[in-house]
């Protein structure tokens, strides 16, 4: 199978700098797509070649460097100053900038004590758990449709397909705030047409109160996901779905022999982008999974840590370091897929 | 190219992750207290409730410590008379709790700490009117000015709860003992006390009108109890339902007498720099410079002794206390402002309805005093349950049959007004814009 010379372009003119993203979730990991486009040196010369190279190389001078490297202390700044601050006393938090503490050294694990083990709803332990029965589910939901859909658009032929296509990116634009209230009412009421209830209320018990908040997060997840697989799969070479078929592969063949392995880098883009997004969630769980100590996320939980007033805020710098730890981890793990399966799967030339 | 992941690897995560949903469920379902015998003397106030059984759900914008605090204060009831109670709180309550009553997900009870909001369900018929009982309760527990801000159209749709003072003056008896300060009695004397404070090189005043999204809040007490205190009950009922505009010449007259302390340049903001400091000075910690005789005054609400750092010693000769800010207009004594809860129904179950009169007894009020940091304005509190001396001096004030009593203006307006233009116009008004500006801001917005 020769695709080493039909993917890289693809990959090329992701580098060329289409920043926008295509959704507003999109615009968080925005700089991901900062990231100087590697691939342009293992192009042949092309007549644009040479601006490219200018650019590269007065992007590679010392006082781009510097340039960088300042922009790059004052992003990190008031996130390291966030982290600083967790290991002070809560008087000095209240009554000083964190720079005293170079001056004044006062540390304490008081912070992540208080977040992690004071009692009563104070644990941020089960709502560490929520949070991972809600985003894992709901990754896995939507990087696995979002394939099968983009596959069936990209190399199905049924009748109407480029108008479902279009359907699906048209409803990228829809705020999902809009869904808000109509999916609640889905939930809650069921669906009743002229007085005959079509669908019954979900009345879900225990575990299955997530479901909730699954559909939900795919729901929303979905028309993005179709979106970026779409592009990199319909990219993939016609020879070689037409050279498979040859052998007598049908489409269950073809989406698993030869769509998925080819496609790894974007769903792992996907299914990084849907976790941040799902993790971070406040506004879908507030609504569908609730407070309580059974299935709210930890968002929902760090929300209320500084109280009916305010007046523990400090808890909030331990806790924001507690609830970025996995993020973190999925992010740095995975990152070298990330970047590679943004370019090539969310810019169509 | 990494490979796609073997299917076994797939079935062994997803059948690990049905297990751990299954614990969860397992865990989270399989806790709860073993309850209480019901024929046991400490069950007797609640017998009246037993034999109905079910489940309540309780939604609420209380939080944290004090929705621990409010658990455990009920936890009794629960125990002896079978009834679960589902609380759940979220700083997104005002907005929130429209969406869920839109998606056909109403929890069964809602404390609302806006009038306002309470009103715009009652009227749109969400809510539940109260029953008799309720209403029985009500009427023995409050005085009818806490009564009539939950009664639309003569229905009764709300129960007081949790309550609290907004005419305080935070301040620090030993700071006042050393120097000789007096705590004053009137207005003009207040004034007085500044002056000499400020003589002696302190500024006698801390304000802070910092608190995210409702940034600006602390100000409109400032207004709403100098409107109160200026032209009394009658007037200020007026302004709140816009029967005179906000442009009024009282209002402005307010805003004047207000001005002579927060823009006063002598006056503030000590302890943090110029009158403009005060815009980004927050709520919690604007008081905090009283503690190190930066600032000698502080106006905020009864909440506040909570935000004192551990260790402070709240009380009459302690390190900080509060008076409640003295009279300006002799003819109109000394009406006082505040805030609270309304417990509001959105459902008439049984069981609905015994939370509902529990909450509205003396019983829950003790047992929930006595958990601490809390003070209602119910008739049969008892005072001696009241930890703080602040809060004890605030629910005195508030349950004396004398006492006048009017609910923090802003949140009886439409919340673009009490909520919005009228935080903002207060922001503005402290960096520099001209009053009778502010005060057109504000009206032009409010649309009927």
């Amino acid at each position: 199978m020769s695709t080493s010379p039909q993917s890289p372009p693809a990959e090329e003119e992701g580098g060329g700098g289409v920043r926008k993203p295509s959704s507003p979730r999109a615009a968080r990991d925005d700089y991901a797509t900062h990231v100087p486009p590697l691939r342009a040196k293992e192009n042949p010369a092309h007549s644009r070649e040479s601006a490219a190279a200018r650019v590269r190389k007065r992007l590679t001078s010392t006082t781009a460097s510097a340039i960088a490297i300042i922009i790059a202390v004052l992003w990190t700044l008031p996130t390291a100053s966030l982290f600083l601050s967790s290991f002070r006393p809560e008087l000095e938090i209240k009554t000083t900038g964190w720079w005293t503490m170079f001056s004044d050294p006062q540390l304490t694990l008081n912070n992540y004590r208080e977040v992690l083990f004071s009692p009563g709803q104070g644990q941020l332990a089960s709502y560490f758990v929520n949070s991972f029965v809600i985003t894992v589910p709901s990754t896995v939901f939507v990087v696995v449709l979002a394939a099968l859909a983009a596959y069936a658009l990209a190399w199905v032929n049924f009748p109407g397909r480029d108008w479902v296509f279009l359907g699906v990116f048209a409803l990228q634009i829809v705020p999902l705030q809009m869904a808000l209230v109509p999916l609640l009412r889905f939930f809650s009421q069921g669906v009743t047409i002229g007085g005959y209830q079509i669908l019954p209320a979900w009345d879900l018990p225990g575990a299955f109160a997530f479901t909730n908040v699954w559909v939900a997060h795919t729901i929303f997840g979905l028309p993005l996901g179709i979106f970026l697989l779409h592009n990199f799969i319909s990219q993939l070479p016609t020879t070689l779905f037409e050279a498979a078929r040859v052998d007598g592969a049908g489409h269950g063949v073809l989406f698993r022999k030869v769509v998925l392995p080819l496609t790894v880098p974007a769903l792992v883009s996907l299914a990084i982008f849907q976790f941040l997004w799902v993790w971070n969630d406040l506004l879908v769980a507030l609504i569908f999974a609730g407070g309580d100590v059974s299935t709210a996320p930890l968002t929902v939980r760090l929300a209320e840590l500084a109280g009916t007033r305010g007046n523990e805020w400090q808890r909030l710098t331990a806790g924001a370091f507690v609830s970025m730890v996995i993020p973190l981890l999925v992010f740095f793990t995975l990152q070298r897929y990330f970047v590679r399966g943004l370019l090539a799967g969310s810019v169509k030339g | 190219m990494p490979k796609f992941p073997d299917p076994r690897v797939t079935i062994a995560a997803t059948l690990s992750l049905v297990l751990l949903t299954g614990g969860c469920a397992y865990l989270s379902g399989g806790g709860g207290s073993a309850g209480a015998d019901p024929d046991s003397p400490e069950c007797e106030p609640y017998k009246q409730w037993q034999d109905i059984g079910g489940t309540v759900s309780i939604y609420a914008s209380i939080r944290d410590v004090e929705a621990e605090r409010l658990e455990r204060a009920w936890q009794k009831f629960v125990d002896c008379t079978g009834i679960k109670i589902q609380y759940e709180g979220s700083g997104e309550f005002e907005a929130q709790v429209q969406v869920k009553v839109d998606g056909g997900n109403a929890p069964d009870i809602a404390f609302f700490p806006q009038p306002g909001l309470l009103e715009r369900f009652a009227k749109s018929g969400d809510l539940v009117a109260a029953p008799e009982s309720v209403q029985k309760l009500a009427e023995e527990g409050w005085s009818e000015d806490w009564l009539d801000y939950a009664t639309f159209d003569g229905e009764l749709y709300g129960t007081p709860l949790g309550a609290n003072f907004k005419s305080f003056v935070w301040y620090s008896p030993t700071f006042f003992s050393e120097n000789g300060y007096e705590v004053p009695q009137t207005w003009d004397e207040l004034i007085e006390l500044s002056d000499t404070i400020a003589d002696d090189g302190v500024k006698p005043w801390c304000v802070g009108f910092e608190s995210g999204d409702a940034t600006g809040w602390p100000g409109t007490d400032w207004i709403e109890n100098v409107v109160l205190r200026e032209n009394g009950p009658d007037v200020y009922d007026q302004w709140v339902n816009h029967d005179i505009p906000f442009n009024d010449s009282k209002i402005a007259d307010a805003f004047d007498r207000a001005d002579t302390i927060l823009r006063n340049p002598d006056y503030v903001n000590g302890g943090f720099g110029n009158v403009q400091s005060i815009a980004i000075t927050s709520f919690q910690e604007g008081g905090l410079p009283i503690l190190d005789g930066q600032c000698a005054m502080y106006l905020m609400g009864s909440f506040y002794s909570a935000q004192w750092p551990e260790g402070t010693e709240v009380a009459e000769d302690g390190d900080v206390y509060a008076f409640n800010l003295p009279p300006i207009n002799p003819d109109q004594g000394t009406p006082v402002m505040g805030g609270g809860e309304f417990v509001g129904a959105f459902s008439d179950r049984p069981e609905v309805v015994a939370v509902r009169e529990y909450l509205a007894t003396a019983e829950f009020a003790n047992s929930r005093a006595a958990e601490g940091a809390w003070f209602s304005a119910h008739k049969g509190l008892d005072l001696d349950l009241l930890e703080v001396p602040t809060d004890r001096l605030g629910a005195e004030i508030l349950r004396d049959p004398e006492t006048v009593f009017r609910f923090d203006g802003s949140d009886l307006m439409p919340a673009e007004v009490g909520a919005g233009t009228f935080w903002r116009g207060m922001v503005n008004w402290i960096n520099g814009e001209d009053t009778d500006a502010t005060l057109d801001y504000i009206e032009n917005s409010w649309s009927s």
